[in-house]
């Protein structure tokens, strides 16, 4: 049996470890933290598998390899909404909605009464929208517990280390899937600040995530149940620092309140901020020297795009596949 | 060409880099476009940690100069303090001054900008300064120890165009020997071609690339259109006038129907 070393146990570890026991692997998982938890990039995710909507800024192969994530996950860890996703403006930054349905596909306009049918607490805010009725979003946090559950009562072993990849490699096949922690062996991994928060508004109820279009302020919004969202999510560049910036909580509630008035009235629950991995082109990569392989770089799409990495990978160790995100460039 | 501070410039485009949809296609704009400028917005506390420098050496792997700006900020010590730290991440004395004063049109807050620039020049640094088309407000900042003004051509992000072409011929003959530079509002190449065509030295923009479909051709469309601009004006056009001119003379010419 083949055995593989996965280092790092968050929305990338994960997947990897569950492709490779599908394939037959005997796996051993490493992580520095005994559990999941907000120590992780993918804690903090919004956990909407919306490849359609992300093609607006993002390049094709986020589409296509996107658009498999909500059936992966509904057969590995169920709990996915399959309610669609619906894009809105306000009236005065329509121009941004216009731009946006030329950018994007798998949609249809939908006109203000329609938007009040499916979304009935957006009320008649809305005078136009755009609704990508196939994407779905799941709960990120409960999706990674039920995925490590099952990724070890299926088998995989789980050690609680500092993992040094290099020496995990010298000792058999290993796939470093630390995210930002990588960065040493990664040069060209950057880290993208993201702040979001959490708020409880049981006087709202949406169905599905909410994009709202803004120039300088997007924001998406993400129905957890009984009444929690997920607001979110900034994108940073060259922004140090570990704490969430007043001017990013100021901009996502008003936002948020730009919604629905409500939501002013809501208790914030939690506030986050971390750092995703991201290379130049935003895109995953998976790098192999020897017998380390690197996957790495997910960005924003770590839950869109996680399944078929680990697909990558598993294909590669198992049937030699070359992934089409594999880069000469070992590091 | 008029010079930057005692720089010459390769052409006059300069652009800014935020909101590309990644780094990669940011890096393939300035390389289809040649722009020989690259604004970089730098907000307090960045740049301070790993995670910060690794967009810095993004952007100074570009092989561009660097004028950092002061994009967002609100007050004249908010400004000078963003600009002391570029100073120290970019090691240039180029600053481009914003000082907003205006959340909805993003309006420069002329007061607080020539404060600004006074305390800047006088700290040794050579202030870009993003302002309106007011004359008087040029010359103070002129006064004020600038040596390049940037007005806008409309609202930073909007698109326009040069919305006031009247004001915008009057600066530059009012201030022949001054750098001038149209920074905002541009969001067709067209519109930087007209901006060259009134004599100005560049033009700045970010939007209109950075939200194009494709931006490194939109970027590529601008340089093409600035050094169309540039050259209309080199080329000294003719003057409009009210009657057809013929180019071929008519008289004497042989009547054939």
């Amino acid at each position: 049996m083949t055995a593989v070393t996965v280092i790092g146990a968050g929305v990338a570890g994960l997947c990897v470890a569950r492709a490779l026991l599908d394939h037959g692997a005997d796996v051993l998982l490493v992580d520095r933290h005994a559990d999941t938890g907000p120590h992780g990039c993918s804690w903090w995710a919004g956990g909407m598998l919306a490849p359609f909507c992300e093609g607006e800024s993002a390049e094709e192969p986020v589409v296509r390899l996107g658009a498999q994530a909500a059936d992966w996950w509904a057969a590995k860890t169920g709990g996915v909404h399959r309610c669609g996703s619906l894009v809105v403006s306000p009236a005065r930054d329509k121009s941004d909605l216009a731009r946006f349905a030329r950018r994007t596909t798998g949609y249809r306009k939908v006109a203000g009464p329609e938007i009040s049918q499916l979304e009935p607490d957006l009320g008649d805010r809305f005078a136009s929208g755009l609704f990508f009725e196939t994407e779905a979003h799941l709960a990120p946090r409960r999706a990674l517990d039920q995925l490590r559950a099952g990724v070890l009562a299926d088998g995989a072993q789980f050690m609680q280390e500092e993992a040094d990849p290099e020496d995990h490699a010298r000792r058999g096949l290993t796939v470093d899937c630390r995210g930002f922690q990588a960065r040493d062996q990664l040069p060209d991994l950057r880290g993208v600040k993201g702040e979001m928060l959490v708020l409880s508004c049981p006087d709202i109820t949406l169905n599905r995530p909410i994009r709202m279009l803004h120039p300088r302020v997007p924001l998406y919004i993400v129905p957890r149940g009984d009444g929690v969202f997920m607001l979110g999510a900034t994108m940073v560049e060259g922004k140090a620092g570990q704490h969430v910036r007043a001017r990013a909580l100021l901009e996502l509630l008003s936002a948020a309140y730009a919604l629905n008035p409500a939501f002013g009235e809501a208790e914030v629950l939690e506030i986050g901020v971390d750092s995703r991995p991201a290379f130049p082109d935003n895109l995953p990569r998976i790098r192999r020297d020897g017998n380390l392989i690197m996957a790495n770089g997910l960005f924003r799409h770590g839950f869109l795009l996680a399944p078929a990495l680990a697909q990558m990978v598993a294909e590669h160790i198992f049937h030699n596949k070359t992934p089409e995100v594999m880069d000469e460039t070992a590091a | 060409m008029r010079d930057f501070y005692g720089t010459r410039l390769a052409n006059g485009l300069m652009l800014g880099t935020a909101q590309y949809p990644s780094p990669a296609i940011l890096a393939e704009a300035f390389r289809r476009s040649g722009a020989s400028v690259a604004t970089v917005s730098l907000r307090r506390e960045s740049g301070q940690d790993r995670a910060g420098q690794d967009f810095w050496q993004l952007i100074r792997d570009l092989g561009v100069h660097v004028l950092p700006n002061t994009a967002g900020c609100h007050s004249v010590k908010e400004a000078v303090t963003t600009a002391h730290m570029a100073r120290e991440i970019f090691d240039t004395k180029w600053i481009k001054l914003e000082v907003i004063g205006e959340e909805d049109t993003l309006q420069p807050d002329v007061f607080g900008l020539v404060e600004a620039a006074r305390i800047l020049s006088e700290d040794g640094f050579q202030v870009f300064p993003y302002t309106t088309e007011d004359l008087v407000v040029a010359d103070k900042l002129l006064h004020a120890g600038c040596e390049v003004l940037m007005p806008w051509g409309a609202p930073i992000g909007s698109g326009l165009g040069l919305n006031n072409l009247f004001g915008l011929r009057a600066m530059r003959s009012h201030f022949p020997d001054v750098s001038l530079v149209i920074d905002a509002g541009l969001g067709l190449p067209s519109q930087a071609a007209a901006a060259m065509e009134l004599g100005y030295d560049a033009v700045l923009l970010n939007t209109a690339v950075a939200k194009a479909g494709d931006p490194a051709a939109m970027a590529e469309a601008f340089a093409t259109a600035v050094r169309a601009g540039q050259l209309g004006c080199i080329a000294d056009p003719m003057e409009p006038r009210d009657m057809a001119a013929p180019s071929t003379p008519v008289i004497g010419k042989a009547f054939l129907e």
